[in-house]
């Protein structure tokens, strides 16, 4: 039992923490994409921006002497997303609607948010620094232990206050956003533009409005998807440029364009990435007393070590695009 | 006064210009058909009257203002429609939110405009809750159609709404045209299917070089030796 | 278009009198030298980019690729390593992969012996992990034996002439593009760009990690120079300074002397037929293969050759600066800068990307003393006023120089979408 356990908390708590996070933001590339055709790099940026919004929010209830009873992180994520969401639209208008007005291909639109990613960084860096925060200096961060001792278990099951928060706000938001892109006007309007822009031209959608719905709700799930990976971890400036690529191999693998997909996708590479990691020798461990001398298992036996745990993502996304470059699901072709 | 007038249109995508002075009127009880070679400039025109491409000398009236250069999210409310000819239904979507699209500048209850369309086309009603891509090309059609319906349009325009249709899907959809003609929607459409579908306009055009050659009932032109000869394949 | 070209390398010209008055001899002709390795790498990108259209995104790995390459070359020999049981275990490791690779070519032909289909794909899946497990399970211990003091630590350098090392990460980088362009190349332009940058953060974790060859991240230094180093000439009764600076002018002329060899050779290709060939296929992909040209096998060609570029670039910078330091490697230095160089330059003109890797550069190590600069006078002003200075001013510049990269990116790409010095448009036919 105390085998079973340890692989719940290292694989499958961890894996689901890492695969909300990657899906909540790889929704946000693959709506983009949808909508717009262009891979939208600068993500990241919407990410690391949304989580230092939210952590000054945070600051500043602190400073008000505002004592919450769940973290402070997620009582101002709301905000913070409204403001990531304005962020958003002011990029979309600073940068890319320039561009795409004078007919940019989509590859000018990715460097340009090359462009955006960079300024962001910077700016970030210049007023923070390079050093981190943490959202916990002035409360603590609850870890739950529990006992599992009555089903033979000597290890306790770990999950933390915020880990458990994160992923019910993420089952919420996933079924916020199904609802949203099935039942409502604009939301199937969405759906209409990313399909065939031209009919959705010309069935009279307004186009300019779905373009800006698609950096509100990209804007604000990026938001939340930062915000969650700071309370998890720490705040840094390069938060969440350093797992972009695993974003979008997680979009990449569920199909491009597709938001049912980049949630499994998600889903999928934070699971494969905690599990390539995962030390079987913890769960094995039994076996060595049946086994012969020569066959113990040795002190670590896991599929990938632990420094190349980022890698997996890569790896997964280049076997992906080789063996079926649509994705999973069937992606848009264009 | 016409429903929907075309003086003098001259336009193109920016090089030089495709339209080189088009003249088109309809009246609402109306089925126009425009026919003619290959780059005479007939799909263009279409395009032209719902602002895709750019129109720079002449004037379009519809509705008593001149529309030239309006964009299709200003011209839906006012009642103009467009079929493209191709991919011109969302594959992914259901037979249902396809024709909700077509509804989407619409702010009041449309549960009736989707029984009337459900009415002219009881199969989309069968299979309103499948993907659009899954049907068959006839079927798409219809959809297309219904879509375009939804906004309630006083003129519904179609580009080439026969092409890659079986013969027998062909008259059906002429003559579901003409049943959508009779319940009070003017119709202006394009059709390489020349002679059938002049058979039952009200109003033809044979364009050639972006400019009316002839302009006629259908079974006058039809009838005039010239246009057979010329447009018509003899 | 000649006398715009004239004036902008005139300016940047005055732009380099200018930095090297204010900042000093040493510190400029460091950065000379460093600009002629970015301009082959620039040149390298304009290939694939301007000439091709291949979006390669990758570049840093390619960089690393060239320093490590250089490093196991010119490093002096450990003769640790070579007296152990290193080699033998390193030997094994490389039967071991022998192994591995014959078992997955196996499973691919297994339908020679009736196995097809699903079947066949789960034998590939097995043999890949049984050829994994192997491989594995042979090279574990013998890094962990080569990290450990008995090993010797890593394997040490092969002690050659570093720019034997310099054609050695061409040819390693050349490996390497070839093996990625065959997987990634028939992938569209953003599926491409992505792909590449996955390659050069798994090849960025390998060298990081592969301490045993690499030394990864406990660093390679001093690397020696082609040409004498500093102390070699002041050994000779130079004063210090003016060692410094006429052994950097002989690395400079060197570097240069590569970079115009490689310059010419491109011009020259690119005017002939196959120039013509690779701007057929770039502006029109369709129409060159429905013309029988091999447009997969031509973009492979293109791929592999500019990366060549990015080799020897990435060696010669590493042989520079004497160090090898895998922890230095960041996406934003070695794959966004570059391309801002292009970009900024004029992709598909080669004096264009040459003048914007020289002119970013500049700006790229200009940005920090210049926004401390004007850090230190805001400061200086806020405390006049009473508002107390900016703190962390060291720290707030350096990273000044990422948002400048960012601004340059965004206003090029709006007011001057082909670059400073744009392609040059031949009418053909």
């Amino acid at each position: 039992m105390t085998e079973l356990v340890f692989f719940t908390n290292q694989v499958i708590i961890s894996g689901l923490v890492l695969g909300c996070i990657y899906a909540l933001g790889a929704v946000g590339i693959t709506l983009i994409f949808g909508i717009l055709r262009f891979a939208h790099f600068a993500h990241s940026e919407l990410m690391t921006g949304g989580a230092f919004i939210a952590f000054l929010l945070a600051s500043a209830f602190a400073a008000w002497g505002i004592v919450t009873p769940v973290p402070t992180g997620f009582v101002v994520l709301p905000i913070a997303m409204v403001l990531a969401a304005i962020l958003a639209l002011g990029i979309d208008k600073g940068f890319y609607a320039p561009l795409r007005k004078r007919g940019a291909k989509p590859v000018t639109l990715l460097i340009a948010s090359i462009g955006v990613t960079l300024m962001v960084q910077g700016l970030i860096r210049l007023f923070f620094g390079a050093g981190s925060y943490s959202f916990f200096q002035n409360e603590p961060k609850d870890v739950f232990r529990i006992d599992l001792s009555a089903i033979g278990s000597t290890r306790p099951l770990v999950i933390t206050e915020p880990q458990v928060f994160m992923i019910v706000v993420t089952f919420v938001s996933v079924l916020a956003l199904h609802l949203f892109l099935t039942r409502s006007r604009l939301g199937k309007a969405m759906r209409a533009m990313a399909d065939n822009a031209d009919l959705a031209q010309v069935s009279g959608i307004n186009t300019a409005l779905v373009v800006r719905v698609t950096w509100i709700v990209a804007g604000a799930l990026a938001c939340m998807a930062g915000t969650m990976l700071a309370l998890d971890v720490t705040l840094k400036p390069d938060l969440a440029f350093n797992i972009i690529i695993p974003i979008f191999a997680a979009a990449i693998v569920g199909g491009l364009g597709q938001a049912y997909g980049a949630i499994a996708g998600g889903l999928l590479i934070g699971f494969a990435e905690s599990l390539a990691v995962f030390n079987w020798t913890m769960v094995l461990r039994p076996l060595n007393a049946v086994l012969p001398e020569w066959m113990q298992l040795p002190a670590t036996l896991a599929l990938v070590p632990t420094e190349y745990k980022l890698t997996v993502a890569f790896v997964i996304l280049v076997v992906v695009l080789l063996v079926r470059p649509t994705g999973i699901f069937k992606g848009a072709s264009s | 006064m016409p429903l929907i007038e075309l003086k003098h249109v001259v336009g193109g995508y920016g090089g030089a210009p495709i339209l080189n002075g088009v003249n088109i009127a309809i009246e609402k009880s109306d089925i126009g058909v425009i026919v003619g070679p290959n780059g005479a400039g007939k799909s263009t025109t279409l395009k032209a009257i719902f602002g895709l491409l750019k129109v720079t000398g002449g004037t379009i009236d519809f509705g008593g203002e001149n529309i030239a250069n309006s964009l299709p999210d200003k011209l839906v409310p006012k009642g103009l429609s467009f079929v493209p000819q191709e991919k011109n239904v969302f594959t992914s979507m259901s037979v249902e939110e396809n024709l909700e699209m077509g509804a989407f500048t619409r702010r009041d209850d449309f549960s009736r405009t989707m029984q009337w369309v459900y009415g002219m086309f009881p199969v989309l009603a069968e299979k309103r809750r499948q993907p659009a891509g899954e049907l068959s090309g006839g079927q798409r059609q219809m959809v297309a159609m219904g879509r375009a319906l939804m906004s309630k349009p006083s003129l519904l325009m179609l580009d080439e709404p026969s092409a890659g249709l079986s013969p027998r899907y062909v008259i059906e959809i002429f003559e579901t045209i003409q049943r959508v003609n009779k319940e009070g929607v003017g119709i202006l459409m394009v059709e390489q299917n020349a002679r059938q579908a002049l058979a039952f306009a009200s109003k033809g055009f044979v364009l050639a070089g972006g400019q009316n050659r002839f302009t006629g009932t259908g079974p006058e032109l039809i009838a005039d030796p010239e246009v057979a000869k010329s447009f018509l394949g003899g | 278009m000649i006398q715009r070209s004239l004036t902008l390398f005139g300016g940047l010209f005055v732009l380099i009198l200018l930095v090297g008055w204010v900042m000093g001899l040493p510190f400029t002709s460091s950065r000379l030298v460093e600009a002629a390795a970015y301009a082959l790498i620039a040149l390298g990108l304009n290939i694939q980019w301007g000439y091709g259209g291949l979006f390669n995104f990758g570049i840093m790995g390619f960089l690393m690729v060239g320093g490590a390459a250089v490093t196991f070359i010119s490093a002096p020999v450990n003769p640790v390593f070579w007296g152990s049981d290193g080699p033998a275990l390193l030997g094994r490791a490389l039967l071991a992969f022998a192994g591995g690779a014959l078992l997955v070519y196996g499973a691919r032909k297994a339908d020679r012996i009736g196995i097809t289909g699903k079947w066949k794909t789960v034998l590939t899946v097995i043999a890949w992990f049984g050829a994994y497990v192997l491989y594995r399970s042979q090279l574990d211990p013998a890094a962990a034996y080569i990290e450990s003091s008995a090993g010797g630590g890593w394997i040490g350098g092969l002690g050659g002439h570093p720019v034997l090392g310099w054609a050695f990460g061409g040819l390693l980088a050349a490996g390497i593009a070839f093996i990625v362009g065959k997987i990634c190349l028939g992938l569209r332009t953003d599926y491409l760009a992505i792909a590449t940058i996955g390659i050069s953060e798994i090849l960025r974790a390998l060298i990081k990690n592969m301490d045993w060859l690499t030394r990864g991240t406990l660093t390679v230094s001093p690397i020696p120079w082609p040409t004498p180093l500093p102390q070699d000439l002041a050994g000779g009764g130079m004063d210090n300074l003016s060692a410094l600076v006429a052994a950097r002018a002989g690395f400079l002329v060197l570097a240069l002397v590569v970079l115009g060899g490689v310059l010419w050779l491109i011009a020259r290709a690119y005017a002939g037929p196959w120039g013509r060939m690779m701007r057929s296929i770039r502006d029109n992909h369709i129409a060159a293969s429905s013309m029988g040209k091999n447009v997969t096998s031509r973009q492979l060609e293109i791929f592999v050759f500019g990366s060549v570029l990015m080799g020897i670039g990435g060696a010669m910078l590493v042989s520079f600066v004497q160090i090898f330091d895998p922890s230095s490697y960041q996406p934003i230095n070695h794959t966004f800068l570059i391309w801002v160089m292009v970009i900024v330059g004029g992709a598909g003109n080669n004096w264009g990307a040459l003048f914007g890797a020289v002119l970013i550069w500049l700006i790229w190590v200009i940005s920090e003393p210049l926004s401390k600069a004007v850090f230190d006078l805001v400061s200086m002003w806020s405390t006049n006023f009473g508002w107390g200075a900016i703190p962390e001013i060291e720290a707030r510049s350096a990273q000044m120089r990422v948002f400048v990269l960012g601004l340059v990116i965004t206003i090029a790409l709006r007011f001057a979408p082909r670059g400073l010095i744009p392609e040059v448009v031949k009418r053909e036919g």
